[in-house]
């Protein structure tokens, strides 16, 4: 069973075959050595600032564990091909808003899961509209894009990587989770948990008035524009200065907890 | 298990003096933050230190000896120390943090390492964790009215509060128990569903459950906090006991009652809450 079998399995889509799993390799573990096929990976660049791909590429040597473990098949910031490359891929990362009156982007998000096992948002943009959310159009020179929404209201999403951008750690965790089959660290990663659309607001009616919050400051402290302080135990909101990325949401230990994960891989 | 995994567990009470003076009980957190601060093996602590107003805590960054015995003893209301975190790593400019918290504070430290969201180059500085034993907390709102209303003193007024021995006390300009029942309605609702009393995730976990005033039962959990709780013993730094000697109902015989009684009730407000059709977090009943 491949791992994309695996993974696929993991997010509801039928596995080809049902040989057994083996044990995952903690998210930590180099790459090296791991016995996979290399997963043909799109990096599909939609409407942001690029910022996520940065993040990428700020895990310093580790990116090598990632560009080693993956063919990276189409990737606009790093290779030339301008379209998603004929045959299938394994993974498309999606980051970036789509912007409704960009044709092109339309129809290369739309293009994505036709020709990919999964889709995965990347950062803020893609997952959750992030600050695209707030564009209203007329800036030149496409005076006319004005809308830009997260790539769920277009296309089903496997997973998502909320943050603006995302940690660089956390984006290597899951892509070594991925290439190794390692399911229990990927599965917050689905869209109950941490994806769909998420900001301050959210963190406020889903924990906060859903009595479930102790006043940890997880929130805060993950805010990347310190829009999160805490007043009396609880996150008092800025909702001028959030952006929507969803970090608060998605880092909130009331809203998972990944307890069997810990124990494996911190309590030693 | 009962306790969580654990390596060893035994009673400690610190000999420095001036640790004593100050601590809640055995003076187990204070020491080992100064020792480990001293042996460079962290740099800096989030703590729950004094604020301006009476016995409202505020997060801050520890970085000297004089600072975390300044944090010394039980707020027994809110620190969000995880929103200073950041902090500690930015400006303070921190490579090997420590985090004192509540077994929540834990989790969300914990989840931090693993699923580090907003937490660019942050969660990798985390040296060390220190874990207080926990029932339930109150809001400060919930504590003044516990102070002022039904103990009936000035909060300013209080320097030390306990609870323990079925009772909730304050000390100072007049010392005052109360049944701790009476405190259960001010209990903040999210701590409701916690089903963690003894720090189960940290390195070292540490509280007055089971041993007798001015001692402290401790858990070292990971070889991090064994490790450290090794060279601090070899130190000469406490005085420590085995659990063996207090024989139940006191002991770990008392802090097993205690634990599984938090279990049953998280289970049954989830439970509870399940049946409203209210969202409760996945993996927090274990």
């Amino acid at each position: 069973m491949s791992f994309l079998d695996k993974v696929k399995g993991m997010f509801g889509g039928a596995p080809a075959s049902q040989t057994e799993i083996k044990a995952p390799a903690p998210a930590t573990t180099k790459s090296e050595g791991v016995k996979v096929a290399k997963p043909k990976i799109a990096y599909v660049h939609l409407s942001g600032c690029t910022g996520c791909l940065v993040s990428l590429a700020d895990t310093y040597e580790k990116l090598l564990d990632i560009l080693g473990a993956v063919d990276m098949v189409y990737n606009l910031t790093l290779a030339d091909a301008r379209d998603l490359p004929e045959g299938k891929i394994d993974i498309s990362i999606v980051e970036g808003a789509v912007c409704l009156q960009d044709k092109h982007s339309v129809h290369l998000i739309k293009e994505a899961p036709e020709k990919s096992g999964l889709v995965i948002a990347l950062g803020g943009c893609s997952s959750t509209g992030c600050v695209c959310t707030f564009s209203r159009g007329g800036q030149a020179n496409q005076p006319q894009h004005e809308s830009f929404v997260p790539i769920n209201k277009l296309v089903k999403v496997d997973a998502y990587i909320p943050g603006c951008p995302p940690s660089p750690e956390v984006i290597y965790n899951f892509c070594i989770a991925a290439v190794t089959g390692d399911t229990q660290y990927l599965a917050p990663f689905m869209a109950q948990n941490v994806g769909g659309y998420h900001c301050g607001c959210d963190l406020q009616t889903n924990i906060v008035q859903n009595s479930l919050c102790m006043g940890c400051g997880t929130c805060a402290g993950s805010c990347p524009t310190r829009a999160i302080e805490m007043e009396f135990g609880r996150p008092s909101f800025n909702n001028i200065r959030c952006v929507k990325c969803g970090a608060c949401s998605a880092a909130c230990p009331r809203m998972f907890l990944p307890v069997a994960e810990i124990q494996k891989k911190l309590m030693v | 298990m009962a306790f969580g995994k654990y390596k060893e567990v035994m009673a400690l009470k610190a000999k420095d003096a001036k640790v004593t003076g100050v601590a809640q009980d055995g003076g187990v957190v204070t020491t080992v933050l100064c020792y480990a601060l001293e042996q460079g093996i962290i740099d800096g602590a989030l703590l729950a230190a004094k604020s301006e107003t009476p016995w409202l805590p505020k997060p801050v960054v520890a970085t000297t000896k004089e600072q975390i015995i300044a944090a010394a003893g039980t707020k027994y209301t809110i620190s969000p120390n995880m929103s200073a975190i950041k902090s500690a790593a930015r400006e303070y400019a921190l490579d090997k943090i420590a985090i004192v918290g509540t077994p929540c504070q834990i989790y969300a430290a914990r989840k931090m390492q693993l699923y580090p969201f907003g937490a660019r180059h942050i969660a990798d500085k985390i040296a060390l964790t220190v874990g207080i034993f926990c029932t339930e907390n109150f809001s400060y709102a919930g504590l003044k009215t516990v102070i002022e209303d039904h103990c009936r003193v000035p909060i300013e007024s209080v320097t030390k509060m306990e609870i323990g021995k079925g009772k909730f006390s304050v000390k100072g300009a007049k010392d005052v128990a109360i049944p701790i029942k009476e405190t259960h309605k001010y209990e903040q609702d999210g701590c409701h569903v916690c089903s963690d009393l003894t720090a189960e995730f940290a390195d070292i976990s540490t509280g007055s459950i089971g041993t007798p005033d001015g001692w402290s039962t401790t858990f070292t959990r990971t070889t991090r906090g064994s490790d450290l709780m090794k060279k601090a013993l070899a130190a000469g730094l406490f005085d420590k006991k085995e659990m063996a000697e207090f024989a139940a109902p006191m002991g770990l015989a008392m802090l097993e009652k205690l634990e599984t009684g938090k279990k049953d009730k998280a289970k049954k407000h989830v439970e509870e809450r399940t049946a409203l059709g209210l969202y409760t977090t996945p993996g927090i009943v274990y």
